[in-house]
C-alpha cells in the first residue's frame, strides 16, 4: 500500500522541457518532500503523480500497477491545494463528505466517516460553517481532513503552509507530522521552505529546473551534499561558499563550512577579519565578518558572545567540516 | 486617507454629497410626486412641492385604459424571454470559452462585442423589410428575437468573466475526490456560477425593458412594449402631465429598484472588463 | 482545465451563439449593402434598379448630412463633456466619507435606469415647458426671462436630457478606477510634499486615464445611435436642427420610405462607428491580455 516509483517521467509543454527525465522510489508509509526553488517542477511532479497534468513520457506505477493513463480519482491519491480548494457553497461536513459522496458510499458510512475525521482534527464544533466562516488554520483542517477521509494510498500535499503565518505554519508542521505518525500512510509534501523540508521529511528530494539534485534524508542532505546547489539549499543561515586562493589550499574549486562549525575568537585563528552586521537571536548570534582574502563569512556562535561593529576578530573553520567541490559543483 | 477625518470635513461632503444627489434624483422625485396630482395641480404655478391634494386617480386612470396592461405583459414578455434565450444561447458559450480556451477565444470574444457596437441604423432598413415580409412586424416574437440578438454579446461576455472567476483548482479538488464531469458540473460548477448568472439575468431584463429604438420601430399596437407606449405620451391631447408621471412611475419603478441591486454587474457588462 | 472536454464538444458549445451572432450581423448588413445600390422606394414598388454610388452621392452632398453630422458630433461630444468631468467630480465626491454616501450613489445612479422616452417627455414637459415647466418657474422667481428649450436651444436641450442619463455610467465608471488606486500612493505623495491639487493631476488623473478612455470611447459608441430622446421630444426639428445621423436616415427609411438612400446612410454610419470601434476593440483586447 502507498508505493510509488516514478520511471523516466519527463514532462514538456510545448517545446519547453520542464522535466527532462526523472527516476525515483517511495516506500509505503514515508513521509518525501520535495524541495527546490521556485520553476524547478516540484509542483508539476506532484500534480503529475495526483493525475492533474499529463506526462509526456515515462510511467508511474503506484503499488505494482501503471497509473500513468488512470484519471485521479481512480488513483486512491487524496491532495491537500496550496489554497486549500474548499467548496465555497457547502458547509464543512459538505466538504468532507464530498469524496465518499462520490464514491457512492451510504449515508450512515458516510456521517461516521466525516465524524470521525472531525474529531481527528478537531473540527467537530465547525461542522456547520462554510469555508468562508473559518480562520486559515481552520480550512486548512478541512482540506485535510477532505482527504484523510478517503483512506489514500498516499497523501499528497502542496505548499499547504505557504498561506499561513508564521506562528501558525509551526503548529501545523507539527500536526501534520503528528498525523503522519497517527495515519502511517505515504506522504508526498512539496514546500520550497527547506526548513519545513528538514523537520518533517523521512526523505527529500532536492530539485532545480527539473533536475533531481540529491535524494536522502535530512540529515544526509545536510551531512554529505553532493553538489554546490545542495549544499547551499539545505541548512539555514546559508553554507559559506569559498572560491579562490583560500578553496585551492584545501584542493578544491569551491570551499564549503556552515556558519555553525566555524570558530570565533578575538585573539587567533585562521583567518583575519572585521566584524560587519551582527544578528542577536537571543539563543544564537550570526555574525557576517568580512575575512581578509575570502570574502563576506557568516559565523554562528552562541547569544553570549559579544562583539561591536568594525572590530577585528580571527575565524578558525572545522577541518572535520569542510566541504570540497570540483569545477563542476560536485563534492570531491 | 490615513489622516484622521475631520467631522467637519465629513459635513461638507455630506452636505454637498446630498445635494448633488437631490438635483440629480430630482426629475424622477418629481415624477413620482406630480403622479399624485390633479392634472389642475400638475400644471400649477407656483409648483406645488409636497402640500398638495394626493390622489390616486391619475394611476387608476392609465391602469384603467384598455390597453395599458397590454403594454406592462409585453415588456415583460420581451425581457424575460429575450434574457432566457440569451441565457440558452450564451452559457454553453461562454462555458467552452472558459474553461476550454484556445488561442482564438480571445478574439471570438472579441468579434462578438464588436456586433453590439454596430449602430443599428445600420441595419434598421433591411431589418423592417424582413420583419414586414415575414410577419413579424408589431410581434412579440419578433422583438424578443432583435433583444436576444443586440444584448446576447454582453451576455455572453458577462459569463465568461464570472466563469474565469472559478478557481481551477476547486474544479481539480472535485476531480481528485472523485467526482466525474458531470458531478463536477452539478454539484461544484453550477453552485459556484449561480450567483454570476442572476447577476447577469438582472442585467439583461434592465437593458431590455429600456431599449428604445428597436421596441419603438418594430412595434405598433400589439407588441408595443412601455418604451412605445410611454413615448405615445408625446403628442397627446389636453393636460395629462399628472397621468404621463402615473405611468412613468410605474413604467421605470421595478427597473430603479433591479437597477440598484446591480451597479457592480453593470460597471463589470458594460465595460467590457476594460475597467476593473 | 484542458482536460475537461474535447475541442469538438466546446466549438459544439459555442456553435449556436456564433452562429446566431453571425448570421445576426452579416445578412441584414450584406442586405443593407445591396439596397444602397438600388434606387428603391417602398411607395414606388417594382421599380427597383441599380443606381451605383448615385444614393452614397445624394447621401453624402445633401446639406442635411452635414448639419446631421454636426449635431452628431456636437451632440456625442456636448454629452461626453459634462459626463466626463461630471463624472469625475462625482466620483470624487462619492469617494469621500460622509453620511449616508450609499443612499447619495443610489440617487446619482437612478438616471441611467430609467427608460429614455421617460426621461426625454419628463424633461421636455414637467421640467423645460417654458410655461408651467419648473426651470420656467425658477427663471421667472429670479425676474429673468424662461428659456424655451425646445425652441431657443433645442439641440443643447437633447444634449442635456442625454448627459444626464448617462452621467451615472460615467460616475460608477470613474469611481471603481478611482477607488482602485492605491491608497498609499497617494500617502507616499503627501509625505513627498504634494499639495491636493497636485495629487489630483500628478497621480490620481493618469490612473483614471485609463478609465476615462474608455468611458469617452464606449460613450460615443452608444451616443452615435440617439434616437428616442429626439423621437419623442423634437422630431427632429424644429426644421433639422436636432437631427442626427441616426434620425437622419430613420427619418429617410420609415418616414420617407426611400430604401436605397436610408441603405447608403446606414452603410456611412455603420463606418463611422466602426472607426470608434476600433479603438475600443483595440483597448479591451490588451486588458484580455492581463
Amino acid at each position: 500500500m502507498g508505493s510509488i516509483t516514478l520511471q523516466k517521467v519527463s514532462k514538456s509543454f510545448g517545446t519547453t522541457s520542464v522535466i527532462p527525465e526523472i527516476d525515483l522510489e517511495i516506500d509505503d508509509g514515508e513521509f518525501v518532500v520535495f524541495v527546490g526553488p521556485s520553476g524547478c517542477g516540484k509542483s508539476t511532479l506532484l500534480r503529475m503523480i495526483a493525475g492533474l497534468e499529463d506526462l509526456s513520457g515515462g510511467r508511474i506505477v503506484i503499488d505494482g500497477k501503471d497509473m500513468s493513463n488512470e484519471a485521479p480519482a481512480k488513483r486512491g491519491l487524496s491532495m491537500v491545494f496550496q489554497s486549500y480548494a474548499l467548496y465555497p457553497h457547502m458547509s464543512v461536513y459538505g466538504n468532507i463528505a464530498f469524496p465518499l459522496k462520490m464514491d457512492g458510499q451510504d449515508k450512515g458510512a458516510i456521517d461516521k466517516k466525516v465524524k470521525d475525521a472531525a474529531h481527528i482534527l478537531n473540527l467537530t464544533n465547525y461542522l456547520d460553517r462554510r469555508p468562508g466562516q473559518l480562520s486559515g488554520g481552520q480550512r486548512q483542517r478541512v482540506a485535510i481532513g477532505r482527504a484523510i477521509v478517503r483512506q489514500p494510498k498516499a497523501f499528497l500535499f502542496d505548499e499547504p503552509l505557504s498561506n499561513l503565518d508564521a506562528a501558525l505554519r509551526g503548529n501545523m508542521r507539527l500536526e501534520i507530522s503528528d498525523l503522519h505518525h497517527q495515519l502511517k500512510t505515504t506522504m508526498i509534501y512539496v514546500t520550497h521552505d527547506q526548513v519545513e523540508a528538514m523537520t518533517m521529511a523521512d526523505k527529500i528530494v532536492v530539485l532545480n529546473a527539473g533536475r533531481i539534485e540529491q535524494v536522502g534524508s535530512p540529515l544526509d542532505l545536510y551531512r554529505s551534499p553532493r553538489n554546490v546547489f545542495v549544499a547551499g539549499f539545505i541548512g539555514s543561515p546559508r553554507m559559506n561558499l569559498i572560491e579562490g586562493l583560500e578553496a585551492a589550499k584545501q584542493n578544491a574549486v569551491t570551499l564549503g563550512v556552515r556558519p555553525e562549525h566555524i570558530r570565533i575568537s578575538k585573539t587567533e585563528g585562521t583567518w583575519k577579519g572585521t566584524v560587519g552586521v551582527t544578528e542577536h537571536l537571543g539563543s544564537d548570534t550570526f555574525i557576517h565578518v568580512q575575512v581578509d582574502g575570502v570574502g563576506k563569512i557568516t559565523v554562528r556562535t552562541d547569544g553570549d558572545f559579544s562583539t561591536e561593529f568594525g572590530q577585528q576578530v580571527y575565524l578558525t573553520p572545522e577541518p572535520a567540516r569542510l566541504h570540497r567541490f570540483d569545477a563542476n559543483g560536485q563534492a570531491i | 486617507m490615513a489622516r484622521t477625518i475631520t467631522t467637519r470635513r465629513k459635513m461638507t461632503f455630506t452636505i454637498l454629497g446630498w445635494a448633488i444627489g437631490f438635483l440629480i434624483f430630482f426629475p424622477i422625485l418629481w415624477t413620482f410626486l406630480t403622479s399624485f396630482k390633479t392634472e389642475g395641480t400638475a400644471v400649477a404655478t407656483p409648483p406645488q412641492f409636497l402640500f398638495f391634494d394626493w390622489t390616486l386617480e391619475n394611476y387608476r386612470e392609465v391602469q384603467s385604459r384598455s390597453d395599458y396592461m397590454k403594454h406592462v405583459t409585453n415588456s415583460i414578455v420581451i425581457s424575460v424571454g429575450s434574457t432566457l434565450i440569451g441565457l440558452a444561447l450564451a452559457i454553453p458559450a461562454a462555458w467552452a470559452m472558459a474553461f476550454s480556451p484556445t488561442k482564438r477565444t480571445k478574439d471570438v470574444l472579441m468579434w462578438m462585442l464588436s456586433t453590439k457596437m454596430m449602430p443599428p441604423v445600420g441595419v434598421l432598413v433591411p431589418l423592417y423589410l424582413i420583419f414586414r415580409d415575414w410577419g413579424l412586424l408589431d410581434t412579440r416574437i419578433g422583438l424578443v428575437g432583435v433583444l436576444t440578438m443586440i444584448n446576447l454579446p454582453i451576455i455572453v461576455w458577462m459569463l465568461y468573466t464570472y466563469f474565469k472567476e472559478i478557481p481551477g483548482e476547486i474544479l481539480e479538488a472535485a476531480r481528485m475526490d472523485g467526482a466525474s464531469l458531470m458531478k463536477e458540473i452539478v454539484y461544484v460548477l453550477t453552485p459556484m456560477a449561480v450567483p454570476g448568472i442572476a447577476s447577469t439575468m438582472l442585467l439583461n431584463i434592465i437593458l431590455a425593458w429600456n431599449e428604445a429604438f428597436w421596441t419603438l420601430n418594430l412595434s405598433a399596437s400589439n407588441a408595443a412594449p412601455l418604451t412605445a407606449f410611454i413615448a405615445s405620451y408625446s403628442s397627446p391631447e389636453g393636460l395629462f402631465w399628472a397621468k404621463l408621471s402615473a405611468a412613468s412611475t410605474m413604467a421605470i419603478a421595478p427597473i430603479l429598484i433591479m437597477g440598484w441591486f446591480s451597479q457592480k454587474q453593470l460597471v463589470r457588462g458594460l465595460t467590457f472588463g476594460a475597467v476593473k | 482545465m484542458a482536460t475537461l472536454q474535447t475541442r469538438a464538444t466546446a466549438r459544439f458549445m459555442m456553435s449556436p451563439a456564433v452562429i446566431l451572432l453571425f448570421l445576426w450581423m452579416i445578412v441584414p448588413l450584406v442586405m443593407t449593402l445591396y439596397f444602397s445600390f438600388l434606387r428603391y422606394n417602398l411607395l414606388m414598388p417594382g421599380t427597383e434598379e441599380f443606381i451605383g454610388f448615385l444614393n452614397y452621392q445624394y447621401f453624402l452632398t445633401d446639406p442635411s448630412f452635414f448639419t446631421a453630422l454636426a449635431n452628431t458630433l456636437t451632440l456625442v461630444g456636448g454629452t461626453l463633456l459634462i459626463t466626463v468631468i461630471g463624472g469625475i467630480l462625482l466620483a470624487l465626491v462619492l469617494d469621500q466619507p460622509f453620511f449616508g454616501q450609499g443612499i447619495v450613489r443610489l440617487l446619482v445612479i437612478a438616471p441611467f435606469f430609467v427608460m429614455p422616452t421617460v426621461s426625454a417627455l419628463v424633461w421636455k414637459n414637467m421640467l423645460m415647458h417654458p410655461v408651467n415647466g419648473l426651470f420656467a418657474w425658477i427663471a421667472r422667481s429670479f425676474g429673468l426671462q424662461p428659456i424655451d428649450w425646445f425652441a431657443e436651444l433645442p439641440l443643447f436641450s437633447i444634449i442635456l436630457i442625454v448627459a444626464w442619463q448617462w452621467l451615472p455610467f460615467a460616475t460608477l465608471i470613474l469611481l471603481t478606477a478611482l477607488q482602485s488606486l492605491d491608497g498609499e500612493q497617494i500617502e507616499a505623495a503627501e509625505m513627498d510634499g504634494a499639495g491636493a491639487l497636485s495629487r489630483f493631476f500628478y497621480l490620481v488623473l493618469p490612473h483614471m486615464s485609463r478609465a476615462i478612455t474608455v468611458v469617452i470611447l464606449i460613450q460615443t459608441i452608444f451616443l452615435l445611435s440617439v434616437f428616442a430622446e429626439i423621437l419623442v421630444t423634437t422630431n427632429g426639428g424644429p426644421g433639422i436642427q436636432t437631427t442626427n445621423i441616426t434620425y437622419l436616415i430613420y427619418a429617410q427609411a420609415l418616414l420617407q420610405f426611400d430604401v436605397g438612400g436610408a441603405s447608403a446612410g446606414g452603410i456611412v454610419a455603420v463606418v463611422l462607428a466602426n472607426i470608434v470601434a476600433f479603438f475600443l476593440i483595440r483597448l479591451i483586447g490588451k486588458n484580455l491580455e492581463r
